[in-house]
């Protein structure tokens, strides 16, 4: 039940393909009719009028009738085409000249026009005219039949010639509207094939409205998908504020519940309570992590849609944020080094989500390092994009690979009791697909993990 | 090519009785090769005359042997109409009857390379088909005309006739309509083409003509001094026999000189229609025409020379030529003939 149905295309060709045959065979009927009556009318024509010459010679007189057979009449017969031609002349039920077994009417009466009558003659179809002249022999009237007979090869030859011309011009016709219909099927589908191309060309995280120019046909159904499209962006965007919100809403309780937890452990006298104290605030803080890090993701996919866009200088990000840091690695004895930084390193795109990307990745390289360990930051060009490298002695990658890291909120095997929320990664690979870069994990020889984010120079 | 000549038999006024019309002779060309096929060929044209294309038609197919037979037009046209006997070609001068023939459906359709280069006025049906075009003149006799001057158009001769009825009294020959068919057709055509005919009856009419049935006959009583002109004489025969002899002259009229076309059809009851066609197709040939304008003497089919020389009109090969046939028509334009001729 499920088939596809036919493409609007083959069924618009299918269906004018099919008129214009309809019409091509009408047209080659009406020529041929219109062609062959007009063939037969016009060799009756001229064969009443060789019967009527004919007949206007005929004579009486004292002895009998005489007939002074007209040249040109025959002449003219046969000039048209070379048919064959019969002739009978009757007086008083005898053949005065011509074949005499020439089929003759009934019951011939003098009448003005001809009678014309189909009948076989030696073996040929041909077309017979009679007409009948009273003439005075011995001042007695007698009435004289004459007949001349036609095959009708020429006749047969313009049916046959206009047959072919009829044939041809319905062909023509068909070609000429067949070649139509393809270019009528072409414009009628132009403006559905231009906004279908138009929407598909539409990145994953645009929700603009399709503002593309839409014949009134299809405005119903662009109107209906900029509807749907402003309800998912509604949805979307209700979600990340909720996230957002949640998240500032979570935060600072967090902050109120971890300085109250650090004066009660100044103030706490057994190393119990100091002990379950320390572990509150840890876990205090990391809560606190994965509700900056909801947000940071929060804000990356509500700003993908309105994308901050300048130039950014990553050398000069990069010394802030290793300032930034540089406390936090001193506390856990770890040095942050940073080279090939000396002089303005340009990308375009959102600053913001920029340094919210190489936060995440510093931020995980001082969390799974090892004390006195070494984080090493780089810049390096590649062509016509920059790496971004933030190399650790760290505990690696565990064997899994970097695509599976970078999902939401998934970790990998080796994490043991560091905490994490599972976003960091994800937010790093959203940064680097917005602004047209790349985002990979690699382990490090020696033990240790190597990020690199790849950057579209400007 | 002798050998063949050698195996003529000539038989005179046949001696086969199953044949009702009459033949004149009959001659027999066995094939050159291997005897696969025979030819029969019925034709009004002397067997001399056409000799050198049998004989090099044999050597193209050296298989076919060939019958040839000839009879007067009346002959030809009995043999087919009344008798329906066999043959492969039939060759006749009389378009008329040829004409009859295969309207009333003696002939059959036949189309070949050669057919199909043949002008539309030497054709008809694709039954009928010309292989020469004859003109038909006045001969005239120097000695005979006694210094006068020989005329170039009709007008001219009525005029000389009428002028000087003492040099042309009983010295004038042409055809007997009423017993040549040749003569018939030349008469009729030329009646229907111009009144310049009936007045030149009318004034040879007077001065006791002496009718004749053959081209021939006229031809050699010219040479003979028995007559001074000749009218209506076909120019093929003319022209060989008078060219050599200084007093002949031969004249092809100015206003207009009928042109007769020697035709051939396969007949519908051909035993062998291929081995016609053959035959036929070799005549229309170039080497074919070239051997009848050289060997038989005959004028190949040949457009330009009409529009070179405008003066000679083909007798129409057309559904016209079965009016003077009629029966009524006949009897008519005899009877206004013999009135015309025979005022004195």
């Amino acid at each position: 039940m499920n088939v596809a149905p036919m493409s609007l295309r083959r069924r618009l060709v299918l269906q004018l393909l099919g008129i214009a045959a309809v019409l091509a065979i009408l047209l080659y009927l009406t020529v041929r009719t219109v062609a062959n009556s007009a063939a037969e009318a016009t060799q009756d024509g001229v064969l009443g009028a060789a019967t009527l010459a004919i007949a206007e010679r005929l004579q009486g007189g004292e002895t009998g009738v005489s007939l002074d057979l007209p040249y040109e009449a025959f002449s003219i017969l046969g000039s048209i085409s070379d048919d064959r031609i019969f002739y009978r002349v009757d007086a008083n039920g005898e053949t005065l000249t011509g074949y005499a077994d020439l089929p003759m009417p009934f019951d011939p009466e003098a009448a003005v026009e001809p009678a014309f009558y189909s009948a076989t003659f030696r073996g040929a179809a041909v077309r017979i005219a009679a007409t009948s002249r009273t003439v005075l022999v011995n001042r007695q009237p007698l009435l004289v039949s004459v007949a001349v007979a036609q095959t009708r090869q020429g006749q047969e030859a313009i049916a046959q010639r206009t047959a072919n011309l009829a044939a041809a011009i319905g062909l023509g016709v068909f070609a000429f509207a067949a070649m139509l219909s393809m270019l009528t099927a072409g414009s009628v589908l132009g403006p559905i094939n231009r906004l279908a191309e138009a929407v598909g060309r539409r990145g994953p995280h645009d929700l603009r409205a399709v503002d593309h120019p839409s014949p009134q046909e299809l405005r119903p159904l662009v109107s209906s998908l900029n509807g749907f499209i402003a309800r998912l962006r509604g949805a979307l965007s209700r979600t990340e504020t909720f996230i957002a919100e949640a998240a500032h809403h979570i935060r600072t309780p967090l902050a109120t519940v971890r300085t109250r937890a650090e004066i009660a452990l100044r103030t706490s006298e057994t190393d119990a309570a100091r002990e379950t104290l320390r572990a509150v605030i840890r876990a205090v803080e990391e809560s606190s992590r994965s509700a900056t890090q909801l947000l940071d993701h929060a804000t990356v996919v509500y700003r993908s849609d309105r994308l901050a866009d300048g130039p950014v200088d990553l050398a000069k990000l990069l010394h802030g944020l290793t300032r930034f840091y540089g406390p936090t690695a001193e506390l856990r004895d770890l040095t942050l080094t940073l080279s090939g930084a000396d002089g303005p390193v340009m990308v375009q795109g959102d600053q913001l989500l920029v340094e919210s990307a190489l936060r995440n990745l510093i931020d995980n390289a001082i969390k799974y390092s090892p004390p006195e360990g070494e984080i090493e930051l780089g810049l390096e060009p590649r062509g016509d994009r920059v790496a971004i490298m933030v190399k650790d002695r760290g505990r690696g990658l565990g064997g899994r690979k970097s695509s599976d890291l970078t999902r939401r909120f998934a970790r990998g095997d080796n994490v043991g009791d560091v905490v994490g929320s599972g976003l960091g990664l994800t937010i790093v690979e959203e940064v680097a697909d917005i602004h047209g870069g790349a985002f990979e994990l690699t382990e490090r020889k020696g033990g240790g993990t190597c990020a690199e984010l790849l950057l579209p120079l400007r | 090519m002798r050998r063949t000549a050698i195996a003529l038999a000539v038989i005179m006024l046949t001696l086969r009785p199953a044949a009702a019309f009459v033949t004149e002779e009959e001659a027999f060309f066995p094939a050159a090769g291997a005897e696969a096929k025979t030819v029969s060929v019925l034709s009004t044209t002397d067997t001399d005359v056409l000799r050198p294309a049998i004989e090099a038609f044999q050597a193209v197919h050296p298989d076919t042997a060939v019958r040839y037979v000839v009879a007067s037009s009346q002959e030809v046209y009995a043999a087919l109409a009344d008798d329906r006997a066999a043959f492969d070609l039939v060759i006749s001068s009389a378009m008329d009857l040829q004409m009859k023939l295969a309207n009333d459906g003696f002939a059959a359709t036949y189309t070949s390379p050669q057919t199909s280069r043949l002008p539309a006025w030497a054709r008809w049906r694709d039954q009928v088909f010309a292989f020469a075009q004859e003109s038909v003149v006045l001969i005239a006799s120097r000695r005979g005309f006694k210094g006068l001057v020989i005329p170039q158009t009709r007008r001219d001769l009525t005029e000389l006739l009428r002028d000087h009825p003492d040099v042309f009294r009983g010295r004038i020959g042409t055809y007997d309509p009423r017993a040549s068919g040749a003569g018939y057709l030349f008469a009729t055509q030329e009646a229907r083409q111009s009144d310049s005919f009936w007045r030149l009856a009318e004034v040879a009419g007077s001065l006791s003509p002496r009718l004749y049935s053959s081209s021939l006959d006229m031809i050699s009583d010219l040479k003979s001094g028995r007559l001074a002109l000749a009218y209506n004489v076909l120019g093929s025969y003319a022209g060989p026999r008078l060219e050599s002899d200084a007093d002949g002259v031969v004249v092809e009229f100015a206003d207009f000189t009928l042109t007769l076309l020697r035709t051939g059809f396969i007949p519908a009851d051909a035993i062998n229609p291929e081995a016609g066609g053959a035959f036929l197709d070799f005549l229309l040939s170039t080497r074919g025409q070239a051997l009848i304008r050289d060997r038989a003497g005959l004028p190949p089919i040949d457009e330009a020379a009409l529009s070179s020389r405008p003066h000679l009109r083909p007798i129409r090969l057309d559904a016209g030529l079965l009016v003077y046939l009629d029966r009524l028509k006949r009897k008519a334009f005899l009877e206004e003939w013999s009135s015309a001729m025979s005022q004195d």
